[in-house]
């Protein structure tokens, strides 16, 4: 199991004693407002929440919504406000959704990453707006001097069925604004079979602005006389301006200022580089084609790719310095058993890149930092830019645009930092625009990583040790961000001899949490090792992953990781049938790999059927996914495409996506060198989910882990070659 | 130096340096934000406009080149009944993730239907190469393309 990294700004731990309360007040110009917060912050006086939600009835009937948390594609503006609606019992096409401040005093934790926006909101929503749907009954029953409980309601209206009289929420708003707020612990919900919008497929509540072209991202922010800036950071991370042809870039066209930014020596925040501000974002990227800087590059410039494989190299031979888990005897174990396999893997450095390149528009104005940015981490990003220009948090104020894509890049602020810092240097509003050349070279990658495993098989082919001896990176004993392991990771806990360590090696360049942070990688390593095992015992790799899980049962807690066997066993056995895994008759060189992963509370088994040709280039053909996400599919439309793009996004990294480094720097810079996946390689993504008895989870990444080993295992079926290595590339 | 255009049915005039691309001309001189930068290498096509009904990418298209070419965009698009079904199927199956590259995917999808309107798996693959969708929401653009060509008036 793999959540965000605890360390993460993102990752706020929920705090179970604190109660949600509810207060009620009149909106300016009559109308109900309710906001949900927590007892703890309210008793001090400011209404800090980790979850709140906010709404406005109007006279009307138009109900505004706030959805608290920023958009990358996920749906979620949509998606946490329809919870709210169907609560409520509002008329979805009443419904308006605004973007909420970035208020962690009127909204609590506001953020997305690691699918869980529905994980910590579903049961909260649907308390906020059932405790709006209460309040607007009573105010009802009021008026007509009967009993609340004689009320019912249907969209938009209260209704009394014996007298047959209704009240429209827009009427009533008024009245019910005066009225006590029910006890959100006692408020009764729906039941599920009730539910008119929850279940049901509803588009983004910005897609017609989408078609049409309206100015609705980041990149899209104006402001009056503003500045545009590009801003070249040392291609080597950490490096230092010693110098720049600052009076040079001054004379050029167009351009404003240009001026050395100086940054400290946090990879995650405000870096050394040059500023060019211009009358155009095009004149200031050409006067930067005549930019010349003499680096302070730094220590890092002695890192390679190379330099990392052949480390890990050496460490592979040592014993780890650090233990994740030890279980059993596995020295004794590999000793006796009837047959043990050896295999090293490895996976590259990747890249997020989102297809809006990271911008930022910034104002220094009335002594207020105002900002305008696409970010996964409003309040991180608040905090950071605070911190960086030394001002309060409170003078900072972060709008959260629609951010085109997301994958955890925008998790880090890095360029809101960067925006606010010239903007306060020029004067005047400054939008500041990266390239994609500065998107791949300056991100935070998904680490790359080496595996040394070595398990052991009993006669009968049971799996009886596991060792696994993970070189990665970090310092000390600490893994670099989201570059570790747990010790929790399947097969462990389920093998009676399992040994689970670590050496570190350490690490100049920046990493960050990539779309299912570390399950993206571990997820082929582990899933790859017990397809080569199921092979070498003989067995089917479905009926060896069974055997392994056995019976349906929970294992572990929520401080050591959850891993419910049964939910494993349910998706795999679904996946199987979908696929008509092991049965079906393939053409020569073509063949289905399957493979599972539980992460982001998610449980997903996939079948990929690939076919590789003559000449070594792989085809997928198709993927069958079955996900087990809990009791309730919020919106099926965006789950649906959520786990399409998922699991092609996995697929895509492991077929091409690398990022190397020489001298300290990435040698890749776009999308010549960094391929994405286009039409003509996507594949048809048939889903279904299976509905368990458990709290409904989050979409956005557990469907990608199972992705890149159920090809490489569809690979060995269609040509008997094992890829212990990504990318894949061309075999 | 000033550059007379016609986008989306209007004359426009531009007074930019000539090797400026059109996108650049387009979203900050012009506020039509619809065209994205994703590239500039014309690799992504999210910048994707149409020049005299053909789909090019305006990140790598100085506008000094354009001449009297009729250029539409995203914002345009809906100006043909062509335009409007396409952009009519993509609200209807849902396409869009994070819709950041959609405004491109309509343009060249648009193209294609106009040149092939009953277009095949692999006319689709052809066409559609250029366009990248991070979010990969390759199921459904197709989906989009084959529901506009079904359903379309002859």
């Amino acid at each position: 199991m793999t959540i965000l990294d605890t360390k993460s700004p993102t990752d706020a731990p929920a705090d179970p004693t604190r109660r949600l309360f509810l207060t009620i007040s009149a909106a300016a110009g009559g109308g109900l407002l309710i906001g949900a917060g927590l007892t703890a912050q309210a008793a001090t006086g400011a209404a800090a929440s980790e979850l709140s939600a906010y709404i406005r009835i109007a006279p009307d009937g138009i109900i505004t919504l706030q959805s608290k948390n920023p958009e990358i594609g996920q749906g979620i503006k949509t998606t946490l406000p329809l919870i709210i609606a169907e609560e409520l019992d509002a008329d979805w096409s009443k419904v308006r959704i605004e973007q909420a401040a970035t208020d962690a005093t009127k909204f609590g934790a506001q953020f997305s990453g690691g699918s869980r926006s529905v994980d910590m909101n579903y049961d909260q929503m649907r308390k906020v707006g059932a405790a709006g749907r209460q309040l607007l009954i009573r105010a009802a029953a009021a008026q007509w001097g009967v009993e609340p409980s004689m009320c019912s309601t249907k969209p938009g209206f209260v209704v009394h069925a014996a007298s047959g009289r209704t009240l429209s929420y827009g009427v009533l708003a008024s009245a019910a604004s005066a009225l006590p707020a029910p006890d959100l612990a006692t408020v009764p919900l729906k039941s599920p079979k009730d539910f008119r919008l929850i279940g049901k497929p509803h588009g983004g509540i910005d897609s017609a602005k989408i078609v049409r072209g309206e100015p609705i991202f980041g990149i899209d922010t104006v402001l009056p006389g503003m500045s545009y800036a590009v801003f070249e950071k040392c291609p080597v991370y950490g490096g230092r301006v010693v110098s720049a042809n600052l009076d040079e870039m001054r004379a050029l066209k167009g351009v404003r200022k240009a001026f050395i930014v100086k940054g400290g020596t946090a990879l995650e925040g405000l870096l050394d580089g040059v500023a060019i501000v211009a009358d155009s974002w095009w004149r200031a990227n050409k006067a930067r084609e005549a930019l010349k800087v003499v680096w302070d590059e730094g220590a890092t410039a002695s890192q390679s790719s190379k330099g990392f494989a052949e480390q890990a190299k050496a460490l592979a031979s040592q014993p780890g310095t650090k233990t994740m888990r030890k279980d059993g005897d596995v020295d004794a174990a590999l000793a006796k058993a009837a047959k043990v396999v050896e295999a090293a893997y490895s996976y590259p450095f990747i890249a997020h890149a989102p297809l809006e390149p990271q911008n930022c528009t910034a104002e220094l104005k009335d002594g207020k930092v105002i900002l305008h940015a696409p970010t996964q981490t409003p309040q991180a990003g608040r905090k950071l830019v605070a911190r960086t220009l030394g001002v309060n948090e409170a003078d900072v104020i972060v709008n959260v645009t629609r951010c085109g894509g997301g994958f955890g890049r925008r998790l880090n602020n890095d360029y809101m930092a960067e925006a606010a810092a010239i903007a306060r240097e020029a004067g005047g509003p400054v939008k500041l625009v990266w390239t994609r050349e500065d998107d791949l070279r300056h991100d935070f990658y998904r680490a790359g990583g080496f595996h040394n495993l070595k398990a052991g098989l009993s006669a009968e082919g049971k799996l009886v040790a596991w060792r696994n001896h993970f070189v990665g990176f970090g310092s000390g004993d600490n893994f670099a961000p989201s570059a570790g392991m747990s010790g929790s990771e399947f097969p462990a806990r389920l093998v009676e001899n399992c040994l689970i360590e670590a050496s570190l090696m350490p690490l100049g360049v920046p990493t960050g949490a990539l779309r299912a942070p570390q399950s993206n990688a571990l997820s082929f390593v582990f899933q790859s090792f017990i397809d080569e095992l199921a092979h070498a015992a003989g067995k089917d790799p479905l009926a060896f992953r069974l055997e392994i899980l056995g019976e349906p049962r929970q294992v572990g807690t929520p401080a050591t990781g959850e891993f419910d066997t049964g939910r494993a066993i349910g998706v795999l056995k679904l996946v199987a049938e979908m696929s008509n895994f092991g049965r079906a008759k393939l053409p020569a060189r073509t063949g289905q790999g399957i493979a599972f992963y539980y992460s982001h509370k998610g449980y997903f088994a996939e079948v990929v059927q690939a076919a590789v040709s003559a000449d070594g280039e792989v085809t997928v053909q198709k993927v069958w996914v079955a996900g087990d996400v809990g009791s309730q599919i919020v919106n099926p439309s965006m789950a649906e495409n959520q786990v399409q793009g998922a699991v092609l996004d996995g697929l895509a990294e492991a077929l091409g996506q690398e990022i190397t480094f020489v001298g300290g720097k990435a040698e890749q810079s776009n999308f010549g060198e960094y391929p994405l996946l286009r039409m003509p390689q996507s594949c048809p993504v048939e889903v279904r989910f299976l509905i368990t008895d458990h709290p409904p989870t989050g979409l956005g990444e557990p469907a990608l882990p199972p992705a890149p080993p159920a090809l490489c295992n569809a690979i060995f079926a269609a040509t008997g070659k094992r890829i212990r290595s990504l990318p894949i590339g061309r075999l | 130096m000033s550059f007379q255009l016609t986008i989306n049915g209007q004359k426009r005039t531009a007074d930019v340096d000539p090797d400026t691309p059109l996108l650049w001309v387009l979203r900050d001189e012009l506020d039509l934000k619809g065209p994205k930068f994703g590239c500039g290498a014309g690799y992504c096509g999210a910048c994707t406009v149409h020049l005299d009904g053909q789909p090019v990418r305006s990140c790598r298209l100085p506008v000094s080149t354009i001449g009297a070419g009729k250029i539409t965009t995203i914002e345009g698009i809906g100006a043909t009944a062509l335009g409007r079904a396409v952009q009519a199927a993509w609200l209807e199956l849902d396409v869009m993730q994070c819709g950041y590259c959609q405004g491109g995917q309509i343009l060249a999808a648009t193209a294609l239907l106009a040149a092939t309107p009953k277009p095949t798996d692999a006319d689709i693959d052809a066409a559609m190469a250029g366009n990248i969708c991070r979010c990969a929401t390759y199921n459904r653009i197709r989906a989009a393309i084959h529901h506009v060509a079904a359903t379309r008036k002859a």
